[in-house]
C-alpha cells in the first residue's frame, strides 16, 4: 500500500474513534429529520427559500431545501469540526513528532489528512442529502418535482437532479475543507481553526447582504451555495456551475497550498 | 555509507530569535555506544535531538545518520527510532492499535513484531486498553515498543525516565542497559550523571547549547582529580593561610565547618599541614576525596559548586532508590 493510502487509511480509523466525528455525521443526519417533523406537525411551507412551497408536494423538495439552510451554518460547521482538527489535534496530542519520524514523508502525511477530510465533507453531505431524501419520501411522498422554471419533472429524474446537486454544493463544501485545514495547520488549535473557518463562512454571507456590493456577490463563497439551482432549471443553466468550480478552486487551491507548505516547512518544537 | 557513525554531527547550532539554543556541537556516535547526552534543562539537548531526527531545521550544521541527513527525507530514519520528551499516542486508540499505526507508518513490517515487543516493554495486558488511560510509565514504555517496532541500529531517547517512579526507572534504566547489550546504538539524553553512569560508556556534557566535554567516563573521572577537605581549630586563620600556600587552590569556603581545596600533589599537602600547625591552626581533619561525576558535571554545567557543597537532590534519591 502506498504511504498516503496507508496514512488516509488510519486518518480514517481515526476519525472513526473520535466523538466529533460522530457529531458531525449525527447532525448531518438529525437536522433533515428534524426538519421534516417541523414541516410535518407545523403544516406550513418555507415559502422563502426555493422548493419551499413544495414541500408537502413531494419529499425530494426536502434536501433541495435543507440545502439551502443548511449553507449558513450547518455544514459549513460540520465541515469545520474535522477540517479544522485534522493537523490541531496533532499539536493537541503531541503526535506529529512521533509520526514525523517514522518512515513517511511529510507530504505524504499532509495528502492523507487531505483525503481523509475530504472523504468526511462529502459523506456528511451524502448522509444528509440522503436523510433528508429518505425522510421528505416518507412525509411527502415520491412525486414529480416542478422546477425553478416551472417545468414539471418526473421523481426518477428528480431524484438524480438531487443528487446532482448534492455533488454541486460539494464544491464550496470542499474549499471550506481547504480553509479549514489551513486554519488547523497554522493556528495549531482545534477551537480557533474551527470557529475561523465558521466565522470566515459567515463573513462571506454578511459581505452577500450588504448593500452596494452586487457585483462581487457572483464571486462569493457563499453563493456558490446556490449554484446547484442551475441544475433545476430548464434547460440546465452551467453559467452559475462552472462558475462555482472556479470560484471554489480560487477559494481552496490556494488555502490548501498554503496549508501544504507550511506543514512542510513548520517545526515540530512544541508537540 | 556502510561505515558511517550512527551519528555525525558537525556544527550543528539552533537559532530561536535572540536565543542560541544550540551552538556549534560536533558529535560522533560510533556503533555499539550507549552515549550519554547529559546537561541541565534548558541546554539544548531537546533541541538537539529534534534536530537529529530531522523534526526542526538547523540553523546552521548538519547531522548525519548512518551517513544520511535526516533534513532531506525520512529514508534516513531507515534503522533509527526513538522520541523526543514524552512518547505520544493517540489516546482514544489502544496501545496496541497505536502500535498498529506507528508500524503501518513504518511500512507495515513491523505489524509482525507488536506481541514481541509488547512482551519486551511488560505491556502486553494492557495493550487493549485506550492510552488515555494508561500511567506516564506505561506509556514511556509504550514508547519504547513503538521504537523497537523499527528494528532499530540506533535509538534516540530523551530523559526515558523522567515522571517515573523509582520501581519506573529501575526497569527502564534496565531495558536501555538490555538494549545496549543487544547491540543497538544509544543516545540517551538526561540530565541525571548517575543515570548516564550506570548506563553510558561515552558521555557529552552540553552546557547552555555548547558541548562541554565530549569523551568516556574513564576521562571524565581523571579529569575530576581529587580535593581536600580540611577541618582546623580556626578555620578563617587556615583559609589565610592556604591563599599563602603555594599550589594551593581554595575551592570552596563556605561550608558549615572547614574549608575544600585542590592541591597539585601530596608534598604541597604537606607542607600546608605544616604551616597551619606552626600558625597555631592545628589540623582535626585533613582528608582526600576523590570528586564525584557528578561534581565534575555540576562544575561543567555551571562553572562550579564543588563537591562538599553538592547535596542530595530529590531526582538522585530516586535515582539511588
Amino acid at each position: 500500500m502506498s504511504p498516503i493510502l496507508t496514512v488516509y487509511r488510519w486518518e480514517l480509523r481515526k476519525l472513526r474513534a473520535q466523538k466529533r466525528t460522530y457529531l458531525g455525521l449525527g447532525a448531518a443526519a438529525a437536522v433533515p429529520i428534524i426538519f421534516v417533523v417541523a414541516v410535518v406537525t407545523g403544516g406550513g411551507h418555507p415559502n422563502e427559500v426555493a422548493f419551499g412551497r413544495y414541500v408537502h408536494d413531494t419529499g425530494l423538495a426536502i434536501p433541495l431545501v435543507m440545502l439551502l439552510f443548511g449553507s449558513i451554518w450547518l455544514f459549513p460547521l460540520i465541515t469545520a469540526l474535522v477540517a479544522g482538527d485534522i493537523v490541531a489535534s496533532e499539536d493537541r496530542n503531541a503526535t506529529l513528532k512521533m509520526i514525523l519520524t517514522r518512515s513517511v514523508e511529510r507530504h505524504q502525511v499532509f495528502a492523507g489528512k487531505l483525503l481523509a477530510t475530504a472523504t468526511y465533507a462529502v459523506l456528511a453531505i451524502a448522509i444528509a442529502g440522503v436523510v433528508a431524501t429518505g425522510a421528505g419520501v416518507l412525509a411527502s411522498g415520491f412525486n414529480p418535482v416542478t422546477t425553478l422554471s416551472g417545468t414539471v419533472v418526473s421523481a426518477p429524474r428528480g431524484l438524480l437532479l438531487v443528487g446532482a446537486s448534492l455533488l454541486v454544493y460539494l464544491l464550496p463544501i470542499l474549499a471550506i475543507a481547504c480553509i479549514g485545514l489551513l486554519l488547523s495547520t497554522v493556528f495549531r488549535n482545534s477551537g480557533a481553526a474551527i470557529v475561523g473557518t465558521l466565522m470566515f463562512s459567515l463573513l462571506l454571507q454578511l459581505l452577500a447582504i450588504l448593500p452596494g456590493l452586487g457585483d462581487l456577490h457572483p464571486y462569493l463563497l457563499s453563493t456558490q451555495f446556490t449554484a446547484w439551482q442551475g441544475l433545476l432549471r430548464t434547460p440546465t443553466d452551467w453559467d452559475p456551475i462552472l462558475r462555482s468550480l472556479w470560484v471554489c478552486t480560487v477559494y481552496g487551491a490556494p488555502a490548501l497550498i498554503a496549508a501544504g507548505l507550511v506543514f512542510l516547512r513548520r517545526d515540530v518544537a512544541e508537540s | 555509507m556502510a561505515d558511517a557513525p550512527p551519528i555525525e554531527v558537525r556544527g550543528l547550532a539552533k537559532r530561536y530569535g535572540e536565543i542560541l539554543a544550540v551552538d556549534d556541537v560536533d558529535l560522533t556516535i560510533n556503533p555499539g555506544d550507549v552515549f550519554g547526552y547529559l546537561g541541565p534543562n534548558g541546554a539544548g539537548k531537546t533541541t538537539s535531538l529534534r534536530m537529529m531526527l530531522g523534526l526542526i531545521r538547523p540553523t546552521a550544521g548538519e547531522v548525519r545518520l548512518f551517513g544520511r541527513n535526516p533534513q532531506v527525507s525520512v529514508k534516513a530514519l531507515n534503522g533509527v527510532a526513538g522520541f523526543v520528551e514524552a512518547p505520544t499516542f493517540y489516546p482514544y486508540l489502544s496501545g496496541r492499535a497505536n502500535l498498529e499505526l506507528y508500524a503501518a507508518f513504518d511500512g507495515g513490517d513491523g505489524a509482525g513484531k507488536i506481541d514481541e515487543v509488547l512482551e519486551t516493554v511488560d505491556l502486553r495486558d494492557r495493550a487493549k486498553d485506550k492510552v488515555k488511560g494508561y500511567s506516564h510509565g506505561m506509556r514511556q514504555r509504550l514508547g519504547i515498543a513503538s521504537a523497537l517496532l523499527r528494528r532499530p541500529r540506533l535509538l534516540l531517547l530523551d530523559e526515558p525516565t523522567t515522571g517515573l517512579d523509582p520501581a519506573g526507572m529501575r526497569d527502564m534504566r534496565e531495558l536501555v542497559r538490555d538494549l545496549g547489550r543487544r547491540g543497538i546504538t544509544v543516545l540517551l539524553s538526561s540530565h541525571l550523571m548517575p543515570e548516564v553512569e550506570e548506563l553510558c560508556n561515552r558521555v557529552a556534557i552540553i552546557r547552555s547549547g555548547r558541548v562541554a566535554y565530549e569523551g568516556s567516563l574513564e576521562e571524565l573521572r581523571a579529569r575530576a582529580g581529587i580535593s581536600y577537605r580540611l577541618r582546623t581549630i580556626d578555620d578563617v586563620l587556615a583559609r589565610r593561610i592556604c591563599e599563602r600556600q603555594p599550589g594551593i587552590e581554595v575551592i570552596d569556603d563556605a561550608m558549615p565547618a572547614g574549608l575544600l581545596f585542590k592541591a597539585p600533589s601530596e608534598d604541597v599537602v604537606a607542607a600546608l599541614s605544616l604551616a597551619l600547625a606552626g600558625a597555631g591552626a592545628p589540623i582535626l581533619e585533613l582528608t582526600p576525596r576523590q570528586a564525584s561525576l557528578e561534581e565534575v558535571f555540576l562544575q561543567l554545567t555551571e562553572g562550579g559548586p564543588p563537591a562538599a557543597e553538592v547535596e542530595a537532590r530529590p531526582d538522585e534519591i530516586e535515582a539511588a532508590a
